[in-house]
């Protein structure tokens, strides 16, 4: 069937069997491959991109769903070459090691600032709880979050014995 | 150590700058294999086993082969190669016998994903289902049906391994220091006690991925998920006996590997099924299905260990007996075996010591390397019977551990002898239990139990590992000058997500006295272009890649020097450069700037000397030796990293349910190149060590079949299992022949989170956990002393896996 989704403001038109996920529309129909499958069950998180504005796992969404509709993922996430607030802060404060889980990490980040603009670190950490990272330990992605949201992060350095 | 380090004078050493790789892996823009298509390419999917154990009785392939779409279909017989890093025990398909649930007994190649899948399900098995062998100790017993009854006839590494043909035993070690009945006998106390924990999975969020293309002439193109390329390209030439130089192996970004992509898995396969489809590139990609049953695991451990105590508190003898649970295939198994067979005490001073490590054979999904190598597993019975020691003798068990710890002087289970240069143990147990306020509750602790009802422990709980690797490993390093001055370095080494690209730019820049924004490490590894590294694997790639790379540099810089000396007319001994150019120390407006010497310097009428700037570094590792086989003593270890943890815990007395308020951790890292880096891979160790120690692990049923591949059922933490409070700290003893006096800290931070946290939960309710990992209702029924109920292989078969094969 032929499906018309825009993905970062801009308009995509694929032809695409009935049943195809979003997840797999982005990635192999629309060729947009920083959406990333972990587990393609939604358990993982890793393939997080905003549906009109709302956090969806996109392996759990049919992209026939999607018809007509708007999706942010993380290729949008940068204008002009200029990194968002919240990537400068994911990089300064080394909240991405491995990288595979991040660009749906961003996503949700992305989410819950939208709609809490200063997430308290219980916030942060209910609004991540959805995306594994196997790397970071979650820390320093929470102290990006904060960093981003103009708060100051409460970071214990690391300190020396 | 191979560069002084004086942080005074250290520009780039011991900072936080961005991780290199940081920009692309935010965008989307970083590529993985998963993400890659290449033009023709086809999909394969593998028929996996329902059963553990099985004689393949027939395998129809003709409705299969009929689909339109198939390209290639293999079974087992279809290939005459067997596969196996230490004990050449595995074939790339089960023929005639399966030995795990999951195994592959077929695949498919296709144009579609779907074509491959649908081709599976027409592939016809007729099985005979025989009884598995599914607990490692059962394994054991004389007359247990052998899950390799030819082990005999296999191929294995003999200066290290010993695989005992006839049993279910793979590899027995042995370590022998001192006379332990003798040791006994002079003991005070003697304290024995056995401790157990299950399989797990590594959990890498990008799992195992491959793409091979097998070209005419037998060349082989392999773009792979992997941790080592030069391990997977010189298996794979070794296992098809083709020349090194044929096969090219590309490695890009790494969605995370943890050691369960150390070795090489897929790619054998993956590249038959691109032969058999006539040359057509051909990817697998894993489900996460598939990731905990067709691809490796951790193994399962039960550790014994009797301790012999002196009147004043003093270790005098331990017998330490290790059954580590193989799996189907030795893999890794029995490299762990060996590995922790010599660490197995732990950083103790052991005067009279015995260790028999066995790697025992199960039907079972196999183990493989997982970060810490066997030592996040041994130190949950190793640090839990420290604690049952201590209370038993009556002394307290920080003061007990103090007194036993390895010092100057001390030697090793092997035979080395520790200096003050390996780094300070006692420091990072004392600054764990500062920080915890070890000892006895204070008053605001009082308090919140007062209020809560609620039982408030702590625990500590000391680590150690070296690199297991042959004496011999080595690596090398190019760093290659571009026109403009900038560098790039190719080193073999992976950054599988731990950083070693920003720490390698960083020691690069500092060797060199260049900005860091001068110097940039490749990401992207390929066997053909880049320099020689044995594995990603060990913490020890920061050692001596680091050193190899220090050694580049050298020789980049003594290059460009030797051409300046002439372009400047002066002597090499009266040159000095910053990051732009080479001058003259007592005439410095007398200066070549390294892009004029980049690619060799050209005078004002056209005419040249030098030529393009490239340094080359190679470092192995220095003084080690194998073992002795019957002794176990010799010189294994690059380094040891240090560590502790401690842990304030808040347990339920009535349910068991706990909270954990705060784990402080300490390593010996010798020096930190990136501080973030460093404390990144503390609490992402440290978090994946919470999840062995909390929920982890494989449950099968009666039969073998696995009941909990899934994130539904197999949980791992997420941002909510955080503790409330986390403190990371450093010590930095320099290692002497250390990239400015660094080890590595990788694995370790991983390691000794479970008994810390057992030892707290003793502390706060006398619960005696001798089994991790540790559930509310472990916890429950500790306190009410019920035995411990085997839950990890089932008498009630319900797991709720999506796509667990039908077989009944």
């Amino acid at each position: 069937m032929k499906i018309n989704i825009t993905i970062n403001g801009a308009l995509y038109e694929r032809e695409a069997p009935e049943n195809v996920t979003l997840l797999h529309f982005l990635r192999e129909c629309v060729g947009l491959t920083g959406t990333k499958e972990g587990c393609g069950g939604g358990e993982c998180g890793a393939c997080t991109v905003l549906l009109d504005d709302r956090a969806v796992n996109a392996c759990l969404v049919l992209a026939a769903e999607v018809d007509g509709k708007s999706v942010r993922t993380i290729e949008g996430e940068m204008r002009d070459g200029v990194p968002s607030a919240l990537q400068a802060a994911f990089a300064k404060r080394h909240a991405v090691q491995c990288g595979f889980c991040t660009p749906g990490v961003v996503m949700s980040a992305r989410a819950l600032i939208e709609r809490n603009p200063k997430p308290s670190v219980e916030e942060i950490k209910e609004g991540l709880e959805g995306n594994f990272c196997r790397c970071t330990g979650y820390v320093q992605i929470i102290e990006a979050v904060l960093e981003a949201t103009g708060q100051p992060a409460r970071v214990q350095e690391l300190s020396h014995a | 150590m191979l560069e002084t380090a004086n942080s005074e004078t250290l520009r780039q050493i011991g900072r936080s700058p961005v991780r290199h790789d940081v920009a692309d892996k935010l965008t989307g823009a970083a590529l993985y294999v998963s993400d890659m298509t290449l033009p023709g390419m086809l999909h394969a999917q593998v028929k996996q086993s329902p059963h553990a154990r099985a004689k393949i009785r027939r395998i129809d392939v003709s409705r299969a082969e009929r689909l339109p779409g198939v390209r290639a279909i293999l079974t087992g017989h279809d290939l005459a190669y067997r596969l196996g890093l230490y004990v050449v025990d595995k074939d790339i398909l089960a023929k005639d016998e399966v030995r795990h649930f999951g195994e592959a007994v077929a695949a498919v190649a296709a144009d579609t994903r779907a074509i491959a899948h649908a081709a599976v399900e027409l592939i016809e098995v007729e099985y005979e289902v025989l009884t598995p062998i599914l607990n490692h100790m059962d394994a054991l017993a004389p007359g247990a049906p052998l899950v390799h009854p030819d082990l005999a006839s296999y191929d294995f590494v003999e200066a290290a391994f010993s695989p005992q043909p006839g049993t279910n035993i793979a590899n027995l070690t042995k370590c022998r220091k001192g006379d332990v009945e003798e040791g006994f006998a002079e003991a005070e106390w003697i304290v024995e006690r056995e401790y157990t924990n299950p399989s797990v999975q590594h959990v890498p969020m990008e799992t195992h991925v491959a793409i091979a293309q097998w070209k005419s002439g037998d060349r082989v193109d392999i773009w792979t998920s992997a941790q080592s390329p030069f391990t997977v390209r010189d298996l794979f030439c070794h296992t098809f006996r083709l020349p090194l130089s044929n096969v090219r192996v590309v490695i890009p970004n790494v969605g995370g590997g943890f050691g369960g992509k150390a070795g090489i898995h897929l790619e054998p396969l993956v590249a038959c099924l691109s032969r058999k489809a006539g040359g057509r590139p051909v990817k697998f990609q894993a489900t996460r299905e598939e990731e905990f049953s067709l691809l490796p695991c951790r193994s399962a451990l039960t550790y014994r260990i009797k301790t012999g105590v002196l009147a004043d508190g003093r270790i005098i003898a331990q017998k330490m007996e290790m059954f580590w649970d193989a799996g189907a295939y030795a893999d890794y198994a029995v490299n762990v075996t060996r590995a922790t067979g010599y660490s197995a005490g732990g950083p103790y001073e052991i005067p009279n010591a015995w260790v028999d490590a066995y790697t025992v054979y199960t039907n079972k999904p196999y183990g493989t390397a997982y970060r810490g190598f066997g030592h996040v597993e041994f130190f949950w019975g190793l640090e839990r019977h420290m604690e049952l020691v201590a209370q038993t003798i009556g002394m307290d068990p920080l003061e007990f551990r103090r007194k036993n710890l390895l010092k100057p002087g001390s030697l090793t289970l092997t035979g080395e002898m520790i200096t003050e240069h390996n780094g300070d143990v006692r420091k990072c147990l004392d600054s764990v239990a500062q920080a915890i306020g070890y000892g006895a509750l204070t008053p605001v602790e009082k308090a919140r139990e007062a209020r809560t009802g609620l039982k408030i422990g702590k625990g500590v709980a000391t680590l150690h590992k070296a690199p297991a690797m042959p004496p011999f490993t080595a690596t090398s390093v190019v760093v290659k000058m571009n026109s403009d001055g900038t560098v790039i370095a190719n080193v073999g080494l992976t950054d599988i997500g731990q950083g070693s690209t920003t720490a390698f730019a960083q020691i690069a820049a500092e060797r060199l006295k260049f900005p860091l924004s001068k110097v940039r490490v490749t990401i992207e590894k390929d066997t053909d272009r880049d320099p020689y590294d044995w594995q990603t694997v060990a913490s020890k790639g920061l050692m001596l890649t680091g050193n190899a790379l220090i050694l580049a540099c050298a020789d980049l810089l003594d290059k460009a020097y030797e051409t300046a000396a002439q372009a400047l007319r002066a002597d090499v001994c009266d040159l000095d450069h910053d990051g732009e150019k080479i001058f003259i120390v007592h005439r410095p407006e007398r200066s070549v700037t390294f892009a004029q010497l980049s690619i060799g310097y050209t005078y004002p009428d056209g005419s040249a000397i030098g030529g393009p700037l490239i340094g080359v570094g190679r470092y192995t590792a220095q003084g080690l030796t194998n073992l002795d086989k019957g002794s176990g003593q010799g010189l294994p270890a690059l380094d040891w990293t240090y560590g502790a943890h401690g842990i304030i815990v808040e347990v339920n007395p009535t349910t068991g349910a706990y909270h954990i308020l705060k784990i402080a951790s300490a390593y010996d890292v010798g020096k930190a190149i990136n501080l973030e880096s460093v404390r990144g891979q503390c609490i992402g160790g440290m978090m994946q060590g919470l999840g062995t120690a909390l929920c982890e692990g494989y449950i099968y049923d009666q039969q073998g079949h696995l009941l909990n591949p899934s994130f539904t059922d197999n949980k791992i933490p997420t941002s909510k299992d955080l503790p409330d409070e986390i403190e990371c700290i450093i010590v930095e003893t320099a290692q002497l022949d250390g990239p400015y006096g660094a080890r590595g800290v990788g694995e370790h931070p991983m390691i000794s989170v479970g008994p810390a946290l057992g030892n707290a939960i003793l502390n706060a309710t006398g619960a005696e956990l001798t089994h991790m990992p540790i559930r509310g209702e472990d916890v429950w029924r500790a306190m009410n002393s019920k035995a411990p109920v085997e839950t990890w292989i089932t008498k009630t078969p319900v797991g709720s896996c999506r796509s667990l094969p039908v077989y009944r």
